[in-house]
């Protein structure tokens, strides 16, 4: 009995998306509106719509349906509120222009919701005036690809995040473009997530916030101007590569913030005028492998207990400070890295210093005890007790070298 | 006094000393310029040589012009002339020709790789006008430290001295009592030391001035704050015209008593 | 014409002027004298205002000089050491003093012919042999025609036929009613041009007067054995 049934279902549903139908949405056309085109579809159905300006909102898809803009269709919120929710699976989102999303202190308002579902596909939409703009919730096996989110953040307490996943899980985020929202992407307790290509600029807190999220990739994105930079955090087996941070400077600002980020892989990435290119707090187990540090206040500013990390064949460039440390101990290796302050010679002509380079400067040391001290910065004085500490260390961990400096900064043009 | 400034002025400006001034800044600038390319880098390169150099130059160039023009004085004593307006007026022709000396062998580099047209203007001119004020200020102390020493040799060890105190002593004493009251609240106490030294003052109000303020953190916010507003500008002047004007009354009320 | 009472200095530990009274009569050519040590220069300073004494009072014409410094339009000075400024050219320095003393008619053209010095006009002054920078002071000295000439060690590096040159215009000067004050170490000079002498010695007049007053206070027939026999008496 069980066959026939597994069967005729079977049948059903084949049928059922063999009689999927494509539904027109335009001024002209019998549907006027998406609501009704939603309400009235059948599941697996394509709603087009056409170009116009739309000004509906609280739509809710709980069925697999695919939603196509034609000549980015704007959906105008007027800010009431939620536009878009996503409560079925296999929903597919593209081409739309979405405004105005209502503002409200007490619901996450977005663009776009996933609740609950699979293998969405949000893709192509460009969102404007929003509060939230892409809300993934416990949602798995999707992509948010090529989405283009402009913000006009002001103050933190009153805007969202560009694209949020929370409780999420294998999911990609591809080639997004994110502009003036509070955080650019923001990830809580999603695992198994890629994020590639997307550019998160002039946000105004991080441009990619991550939190108790484990397994995850973010590669060759574009991190600048953010207001605080990006900040990674509470998270196990993160791989960062080829990304760029760039211009995150401002008093408390980083290009990346490490905070109890353990087993991770930072390779590649370019971290250019920051004022900390790097920020680390109780991480442990982590390689930095071939990544350029240009101009930045702080290259890489170590701070609380970091145990075992690697720092091989980067590339420091005329930073204020190359390395910070605000403890005597060290349990981190520094070797085969390029630094533009080194002085050393190379008698063997192997590429290599034959003196080793002490990275953590005296004053920098003086600067984490007494943050007041600052005020001294580029003074000839702090220039002569740097260079005495260099001659013979005496505050700074006295083990914290890089026996192996290069004369020639290395290239990492082979990916 | 003016008779005597623009004789003093006059000598040197064909004096040796003057052009090599002069052609060190011209070569820095264009050196620095040619370097990096970028007009505000090298502003913040610039910083660092007039804060050091500067006052170096002018505590030495000062102590020298006195003591090489001693006869010179001598003569115009005898002169009809007020005595005070003798050490103003060789004063300000140091001073000046110093001064132009830096303005203008730097402002040429650097008007020539267009700084009208970019937005390093307000920082250059701010490194100018205080690389200006340095130079008053360290003339004026040399001829002091000149006037009250006849033994040249002392006159310049004292100069050196003085030199040092303020460009690195005083800021390792800044630095030792930062981190030995750390526990107490400092802003006040770092504001305070920074306004007291000519240096410092200079090379705080640059360094706000440029983007690497970002690197001052909170410190540089309470700093920004205070310098930020009409008080702070006002103050600043003031203690820079106080460096410049303290000194000049002992010129005046030590050269009045000296025997020559 | 200079009334000097009760002069007083100390440089340091040293007293050099110890209580000098001394009235000087306009007109006339007065010689001082004295060991080196003696306070000629200190005093001949304190009069132009250069050193400031530590009391007593110097004034000229009935006005004290103190704190006043227009006075030294009506003084010409020669200093000792003739050391000017050496990125001037020897014209630029005439022109100068002419400026500083910018009311005054100068007869500096006559004066450079006088010591031929037109040749070395377009010199820097750094350039110049010492004879001819004194020669130069000279010329500074004389060109303006001041009540009150003070010249000290006037004769230093000059060839003769200057040396002759600068007695001549001293006499010239002496016959316009001028008062010339001279120091100088050369006793035949001295001897030869001065009215009267002023002798110091140890910060003190010693001796002031003519000079056969002082051949005959010190009983020897020439004027050198009455200076060398003040020395030899006081030193012992």
């Amino acid at each position: 009995m069980k066959l026939p049934i597994f069967i005729l279902l079977f049948f059903a549903l084949f049928f059922n998306q063999g009689r999927a139908n494509t539904i027109e949405v335009c001024e002209s056309c019998s549907y006027k509106n998406i609501k009704t085109a939603i309400a009235e579809a059948a599941a697996f159905d394509t709603i087009k719509i056409k170009k116009g300006v739309y000004r509906e909102f609280n739509l809710h898809i709980t069925k697999p349906l695919t939603i196509i803009g034609e000549g980015f269709p704007v959906i105008d919120g007027e800010d009431q509120g939620e536009i878009l929710t996503i409560e079925a699976d296999n929903v597919t989102i593209d081409g739309l222009k979405i405004i105005n999303v209502g503002t409200s202190y007490t619901t996450d308002f977005a663009a776009v919701r996933v609740v609950k579902s699979e293998n969405f596909l949000i893709k192509n939409l460009q969102l404007e005036r929003l509060f939230f703009g892409i809300y993934l919730e416990k949602a798995r096996n999707g992509k948010v690809i090529n989405n283009t989110i402009l913000g006009d953040a002001v103050e933190e307490f009153s805007s969202g995040n560009g694209i949020q996943l929370w409780y999420c899980n294998n999911v990609e985020v591809i080639g997004n473009t994110i502009k003036k929202v509070r955080d650019g992407i923001y990830l809580e307790f999603s695992d198994d997530i890629l994020i590639k290509d997307n550019i998160s600029q002039n946000n105004l807190r991080y441009g990619l916030h991550f939190m108790f999220s484990n397994n995850d990739i973010y590669e060759n994105n574009i991190f600048e101007n953010n207001g605080a930079g990006v900040a990674v955090m509470f998270s196990k087996f993160i791989t960062m590569k080829g990304n760029i941070f760039r211009k995150n400077w401002g008093t408390a600002s980083f290009g990346l913030l490490l905070k109890e980020i353990n087993d991770s892989e930072i390779s590649n990435n370019k971290f250019v005028e920051n004022t900390v290119g790097i920020n680390i707090e109780g991480s442990n187990r982590i390689n930095y492998v071939d990544n350029d540090f240009r101009n930045n206040g702080w290259a890489v500013k170590v701070r609380g207990a970091c145990y075992s990390n690697i720092f091989k064949k980067n590339n420091f460039f005329n930073n204020s400070f190359d390395i910070s440390y605000n403890s005597k101990l060290n349990d981190n290796s520094f070797d085969g890295n390029y630094w533009s302050s080194y002085t050393g010679y190379d008698l063997n002509k192997d590429g290599i210093g034959d003196v080793p380079y002490r990275p953590v400067k005296l004053f920098s040391y003086i600067v984490n005890r007494t943050p007041e001290t600052i005020i001294l910065l580029r003074s000839l004085f702090i220039d002569i007790i740097d260079f005495s500490e260099k001659v013979s260390p005496v505050f700074t961990p006295d083990n914290l070298l890089d026996q192996n400096p290069l004369l020639k900064p290395v290239s990492h043009d082979i990916h | 006094m003016f008779k005597i400034l623009k004789y003093s002025f006059y000598d040197l400006m064909r004096s040796r000393w003057s052009y090599v001034y002069f052609l060190f800044y011209l070569m820095l600038g264009f050196v620095l310029l040619f370097l990096n390319n970028d007009l505000s880098k090298a502003v913040i390169t610039l910083m660092n040589v007039i804060i050091i150099l500067v006052p170096l130059i002018g505590t030495i160039f000062g102590v020298m012009y006195y003591y090489n023009s001693k006869e010179f004085t001598e003569l115009l004593l005898a002169q009809p002339v007020k005595r005070s307006s003798i050490f103003l007026g060789q004063y300000f022709g140091v001073a000046l020709s110093l001064a132009m000396s830096l303005v203008i062998g730097l402002g040429l580099p650097f008007i020539f790789y267009g700084i009208f047209n970019s937005d390093a203007i307000a920082n250059f001119s701010l490194l100018l006008i205080t690389g200006v004020f340095l130079t008053l200020i360290f003339t004026a102390l040399a001829f002091v430290i000149a006037l009250t020493n006849d033994n040249k040799i002392k006159g310049f060890g004292y100069a050196i001295l003085l030199w040092l105190f303020l460009a690195v002593i005083y800021d390792g004493i800044f630095l030792m009592s930062l981190v030995f009251f750390e526990d107490y609240p400092l802003d006040k106490f770092s504001l305070i030391a920074t306004m007291l030294n000519p240096i410092d003052l200079s090379r705080v109000l640059i360094l706000l001035k440029m983007d690497i303020s970002a690197l001052l953190g909170y410190t540089g916010a309470v700093f920004q704050k205070f310098f930020g507003t009409n008080q702070g500008i006002i103050l600043s002047s003031a203690m820079l015209i106080l460096w410049v004007s303290v000194p000049l009354y002992f010129i005046r009320r030590i050269s009045n008593r000296k025997d020559f | 014409m200079i009334s000097i009472e009760n002069l007083h200095k100390k440089f340091g530990k040293n007293q050099v002027l110890k209580g000098i009274d001394l009235e000087i009569d306009q007109g006339g050519i007065f010689a001082v004298l004295g060991p080196n040590g003696s306070g000629k220069t200190t005093l001949i300073k304190s009069i132009l205002g250069m050193v400031v004494p530590n009391s007593g009072s110097i004034k000229l014409n009935g006005k004290s000089v103190k704190n006043d410094w227009k006075y030294r339009n009506n003084i010409d000075y020669l200093p000792q050491i003739a050391n000017f400024p050496g990125n001037l050219t020897v014209r630029e320095l005439i022109r100068m003093i002419k400026d500083l003393r910018s009311y005054k008619k100068a007869e500096d053209e006559r004066l450079i012919q006088l010591f031929k010095l037109e040749p070395f006009l377009s010199k820097k002054l750094s350039n110049l042999s010492g004879g001819t920078k004194q020669k130069v002071n000279l010329v500074l000295t004389f060109m303006f025609d001041s009540p009150l000439i003070i010249l000290d060690e006037p004769t230093t590096g000059l060839d003769p036929i200057s040396h002759l040159r600068l007695k001549e215009l001293i006499t010239e000067e002496k016959k316009k009613g001028k008062t010339i004050i001279i120091t100088s170490h050369i006793m035949s000079f001295v001897e030869e041009i001065a009215d009267e002498i002023v002798f110091l010695l140890e910060g003190k007049i010693y001796f002031k007067g003519g000079i056969p007053a002082l051949k005959t206070k010190t009983k020897q027939p020439d004027f050198e054995h009455a200076i060398a026999s003040i020395l030899t008496t006081s030193y012992v």
